[in-house]
């Protein structure tokens, strides 16, 4: 028997009930850099602390110095698992700005993109909740789907994750027939793929009886915590952007907002799936309208807006305007008016907000992100109490945080 | 009755008379400026009567150039039901930044306001955890403020032959 009179534990922990256990930052299940540091009797978890900032990279700081046009790849590191919504919320936030109306085909493709984007990042979400409940097929299977929306991304814009897609006043260039194909493909095969992911879990005896029950939120309480996206609906109130103050033409797409009723695991589970099929839809209407575009129209692929969008590059070699507005938009010669807007998008976990502050000068005054995960990540303690360690885990994925985009 | 911009407008005035100034409408939202004693008071009515029951966005703006009212707290709120958004706003010197924190109406200030007072130094008066968020606790400035500029992208002072520009 050794002396252990070396040791100096702190004051009260000998006679503590409780465990202290420190989860993550770096854990392999948080998926992603989450510090909790949870209070725990026996397995029943009796407090939670979580502590955020471990990514933090002061894009709001560093976005007052940069010209508009630069923005655009920090929105990318917000919400890295769908960043065509963020690059598309900050053009169309510039555009409310500059008061651009955009042609109907930009909107189209946009949807397209923003569409796919949506599909990408709840694919994710939902078989990361699989593999914390322990199905890792669905997680490897939807994999190569998500492969096949990468490839889009890098038809249209040449990167993959953090894609910096599209400019002020609409994309750098149109879509190949290559891109089209891919969509075409993805629209055929996808559906067949959902509904295998769909029928591996939705009436999983294990999956149900981890998920259902599991962290529910209820619908007031969900509001006043500021949740937004599927997982306010999946708490029952039907609160979506898209119908509520459509953008980029989403008022002439036919689609239906799904909602659940507890607000729980399974139900934000389900209304990911449903607003995947949404989504498709959505795809293959705003498809169809972009293939009615014929002759001149069909090659419409950005708003008339010399002065703001950055000119092709074919074009700044070729002709005398393309160089001067090139010139004066990389050198930041190009004021923006001044003025206040608030503009919000459907994001992949909620509303997205820009909130721009432009004093007319080549960078913002002020420039702030409504961050959704950041916001509603605070009702996480309230949500855990009582739960078991693992159940906390699998809430943890199904509230779909994004530490990059908490920690802005 | 639908609920417009005028309506509110004609509310909030008849409620609180001329203590609530600076109306606009820059693109569509309702903005107004409230003196930062009542932005409680008026947030409570816009929550009971108004129905403004979700709060968007709350954030702080800072204003070097405007005399003993430096800070701005900037709130959106949201009424859902009528689907009306509108912008609060409250200035508060930067000597003495207090202004009363909205935690209590609504759990999703508490690390807005946090975040506010990360980065701007606003002191929330009567919020239950006021620390900072994102930035290490022993920091000692508040780093969006105006008076820490970024580095100037077109210096040449600099002789580094690998990160210089």
């Amino acid at each position: 028997m050794s002396d252990h009179s070396n040791i100096k534990l702190p004051e009260g922990s000998i006679e503590k009930q409780t465990t202290t256990l420190n989860l993550g930052p770096t854990h392999p299940a948080t998926h992603g850099v989450f510090q909790n540091i949870l209070e725990l009797d026996g397995e029943r978890i009796v407090k939670t602390e979580p502590t955020v900032g471990y990514i933090h990279r002061a894009f709001e700081k560093i976005a007052e110095r940069r010209p508009y046009y630069q923005i655009t790849p920090l929105t990318d590191r917000l919400n890295y698992c769908s960043s065509p919504i963020n690059n598309m919320g900050w053009h169309l936030t510039c555009e409310k700005l500059l008061g651009v109306k955009t042609p109907k085909r930009v909107d189209y493709l946009r949807i397209i993109i923003m569409e796919l984007a949506r599909i990408s990042d709840h694919l994710i979400c939902n078989s990361i909740v699989g593999v914390d409940t322990g199905a890792y097929t669905g997680f490897l299977y939807v994999m190569q789907y998500r492969e096949l929306i990468y490839e889009i991304y890098e038809e249209v814009c040449g990167s993959r994750l953090t894609t910096n897609i599209g400019r002020i006043g609409g994309f750098e260039r149109n879509f190949s027939n290559t891109a089209f194909e891919k969509l075409e493909k993805f629209l055929k095969e996808y559906p067949g793929v959902l509904r295998e992911f769909e029928n591996l879990f939705t009436r999983n005896r294990i999956f149900i009886e981890r998920t259902q029950g599991v962290g529910g939120i209820s619908a007031e309480r969900a509001m006043n915590y500021g949740f937004t996206g599927p997982n306010l609906r999946a708490a029952g109130v039907d609160y979506d952007v898209r119908v509520h103050s459509p953008y980029s033409s989403y008022e002439d797409m036919d689609f239906v907002i799904p909602v659940g009723t507890t607000g729980d695991n399974y139900d934000r589970y389900q209304v990911r799936n449903g607003e995947m099929w949404e989504s498709l839809k959505i795809i293959e209407q705003a498809y169809r309208k972009v293939q009615e575009f014929k002759g001149a129209e069909a090659e419409v692929y950005h708003a008339n807006l010399p002065e703001y969008y950055l000119p092709e590059k074919q074009a700044v070699y070729t002709s005398m305007e393309a160089l001067i507005y090139h010139f004066k938009i990389i050198m930041g010669e190009t004021d923006i008016p001044a003025g206040e807007v608030y503009m919000s998008v459907e994001g992949g976990n909620g509303e997205l907000g820009f909130y721009l502050i432009s004093d007319g000068g080549r960078s913002p005054y002020r420039l702030h992100f409504r961050r959704p995960c950041f916001i509603y990540y605070q009702a996480y303690p309230e949500i855990v109490k009582g739960s078991m360690l693992s159940d906390a885990i699998v809430t943890l994925s199904s509230l779909n945080l994004i530490a990059g985009e908490m920690d802005g | 009755m639908e609920m417009t911009n005028e309506i509110i407008q004609q509310k909030l005035t008849e409620k609180f008379g001329d203590q609530i100034t600076e109306w606009a409408e820059p693109y569509g939202m309702l903005t107004f400026t409230a003196p930062k004693d009542l932005n409680l008071k008026l947030m409570t009515f816009l929550f009971d009567e108004m129905n403004f029951r979700f709060l968007t966005d709350l954030t702080a703006v800072h204003y070097p150039d405007r005399a003993n009212e430096e800070l701005a707290v900037v709130y959106h709120l949201h009424n859902l039901v009528e689907n009306v958004r509108l912008r609060m706003k409250v200035f508060t010197p930067v000597a003495q930044p207090d202004v009363y924190t909205a935690s209590g109406l609504f759990s999703s200030a508490n690390w807005q306001e946090r975040e506010a007072f990360d980065f701007y130094g606003v002191n929330f008066v009567g919020h239950p955890d006021l620390r900072r968020i994102l930035n290490v606790d022993e920091m000692d400035y508040f780093p969006l403020r105006k008076e820490f500029p970024l580095e100037d992208q077109t210096r040449i002072d600099k002789d580094d032959d690998m990160f210089g520009r």
